[in-house]
């Protein structure tokens, strides 16, 4: 059940997203916004993680692979109680643990260094193949852009999963539908995205509108249900959303607020 | 004498490799549709539950090591040399280098003696690509004993390591009774005076019969085997450099960023004497068959002796 204090959440991590990005002068705050409801299911709902215990072999396990999102994912690990909230603030500064892409080995809870395009897709097919091999129960969730979809490891990746039919994999596609040049359509279209993953071999499930918790949460139960394939759970979004001048804007894919934006931004959300 | 025994470090490797699995459940091989040719085929006829063919797609293979070694267990991914190191370079870099995570990627068909496929398929590049991959350890063994104690100590040690093995059979010189395998530790076969000559990989067994042709010459040469080429033994390469004053670098690869390179930085670093670096002189390679080929480019034992002899006559 979709709770208020969930909702709250997710604004808390949009806040936050604004935050970082403002102490960090720069940074990713677009892709950022645009899966923050996601962010806020994955580590307060669906998955099964402890913050006290965050290398436990049996975790489920998280890979932003559209790592320069990383703002979001922090501030869900922060919030989550992986470390202080008030940390957030050192995003991108020199000594902070919290580097420009998310770093394994300089903060709890990140499973996986990212960062680079396309990559994480195949990592995340090694850790399912691992719970495999062990016997293990854990899921590995991926997100992918969908501008990320233009780098072919990604459709390696993709491949590998439908054919070893890895079905304690998810794959979630933040559908904002821009990337740093336009509108994906436009640069070189990864459309239709639904197709491309079936002929893969991946179950799919498509959210209309993924900045919508109460949609979210089918979309991630039906995924826990369906067996003998991988899942990708497609989730139409808005870049940037939840602040009004930021969202559906490319503009806004790598660019902080300023004092008067943050201090906007902050009012709208509440 | 005995006739010399020649056996391929590819062919080592997958012996190697299929032992240690036998003592190890944590170990896992992959491929990119090249098991026969890398010898891991042996690993996956005794273990195919733990081999993970990834297809022809070596990017994602990295990447797939990358998220195993987060799970505990130890991947050794393999495919040819320019495949492994070129292709999927970048994922290697920062899925696998930047968290220093612990996968093993062991390259065959590395260098020119890859032979008749020539040079798409011949890599000259990869330990100057694997070596500036900080945290990076890159070994390239000589022969197949000393293929069998690298894939052993790779295993032992935590983090990413790169080995070079070849398609080619070389001859099997390391049979010394107290021969022992360190990482990072060079290891001297011959003592000289006049000029060292330092090399890795099959390039050690041209130097020794370099050596012996230059002793027939009147030169004395030192040969020292450095078959960690990082982190590299700079003890053993200063100490030649101080009593010979000379060194000659061997190496089945480009002079530029390999081998050559390391001993140069070395010596550049702590006691500077003229390095002459043989190699592949910022060249492609060819068809042909791999014997003809290193004597074609002077990577054979003749070839190197009258190089040196050229080089120290000035």
């Amino acid at each position: 059940m979709i709770t208020d204090e969930l909702k709250k959440t997710a604004t808390e991590i949009r806040k936050n997203i604004l935050i970082a990005t403002h102490a960090a002068k720069s940074g990713h705050p677009g892709g950022s916004l645009s899966a923050a409801d996601i962010f806020a299911y994955l580590y307060f709902e669906e998955m099964n993680i402890d913050p006290e215990n965050p290398d436990d072999p049996d975790r489920d396990r998280f890979v932003l692979s559209k790592g320069h999102t990383a703002p979001g994912l922090y501030s869900a690990l922060a919030l989550r109680g992986y470390f202080p909230v008030e940390d957030l603030k050192t995003l991108r500064h020199i000594g902070s643990p919290l580097q420009g892409h998310p770093a394994m080995d300089h903060v709890k809870g990140v499973d996986m260094s990212s960062g680079s395009l396309g990559q994480g897709l195949s990592v995340a097919c090694g850790m399912a193949m691992a719970a495999k091999l062990s016997g293990k129960t854990y899921r590995t969730y991926c997100l992918v852009g969908d501008g990320e979809l233009q780098e072919g490891q990604i459709w390696e990746a993709a491949m590998f999963a439908g054919s070893r039919k890895l079905d304690n994999l998810v794959v979630i596609v933040d559908n904002n539908d821009l990337q740093i040049d336009g509108r994906v359509g436009d640069i070189c279209s990864p459309y239709p995205i639904d197709e491309k993953f079936k002929a893969f071999g991946f179950f799919v499930i498509k959210v209309r509108d993924g900045n919508d918790l109460e949609q979210l949460e089918p979309a991630f139960e039906e995924a826990a249900s369906l067996k003998g394939k991988p899942t990708v759970i497609i989730c139409r979004t808005v870049k940037g959303k939840g602040v009004s001048f930021m969202e559906d804007q490319a503009g806004w894919h790598g660019k902080a607020p300023n004092d008067e934006q943050l201090a906007q931004a902050l009012a709208e959300l509440g | 004498m005995s006739e010399i025994i020649k056996i391929a470090t590819r062919e080592s490797y997958g012996k190697a490799i299929t032992e240690l699995g036998r003592e190890h459940e944590e170990i896992v091989v992959l491929d990119a549709d090249l098991a026969e040719a890398t010898k891991t085929a042996v690993f996956r006829k005794e273990f195919p539950e733990r081999h993970i063919d990834c297809g022809i797609a070596e990017a994602n293979m990295i990447g797939i090591s990358a998220g195993l070694a987060t799970a505990g267990k130890v991947p050794f991914a393999s495919s040819f040399a320019m495949f492994a190191t070129g292709r999927a370079y970048e994922q290697i870099r920062n899925s696998v280098g930047y968290p220093h995570l612990n996968v093993k990627i062991c390259a065959t068909h590395a260098g020119l003696t890859v032979g008749e496929d020539g040079a798409t398929h011949q890599c000259n590049e990869d330990i100057a690509l694997m070596r500036s991959i900080p945290g990076m350890t890159v070994i390239v063994p000589s022969d197949d004993i000393e293929t069998k104690a690298a894939v052993r100590a790779a295993y032992e040690y935590q983090g990413p390591v790169y080995i070079r093995l070849g398609r080619f059979a070389v001859p099997v010189i390391n049979t010394n009774e107290d021969y022992s395998f360190q990482m990072g530790k060079g290891i001297k076969l011959r003592d000289g005076s006049d000029v060292s000559v330092i090399a890795t990989g099959l390039m050690v067994s041209s130097a020794l019969e370099a050596a012996e042709i230059l002793a027939g010459n009147g030169i004395s040469a030192s040969v020292v085997n450095i078959h960690t080429i990082k982190p590299i033994d700079r003890e053993i390469i200063v100490e030649e450099a101080r009593k010979t004053g000379r060194i000659v670098t061997a190496e089945e690869h480009s002079i530029i960023g390999g081998l050559g390179s390391a001993v140069a930085e070395t010596v550049g670093d702590e006691f500077p004497v003229p390095v002459h670096r043989v190699g592949m002189n910022d060249t492609f390679g060819e068809s042909g068959p791999a014997a003809d080929l290193l004597r074609k480019y002077g990577l054979d034992g003749k070839g190197l002796a009258d190089n040196i002899m050229a080089w120290m006559k000035g």
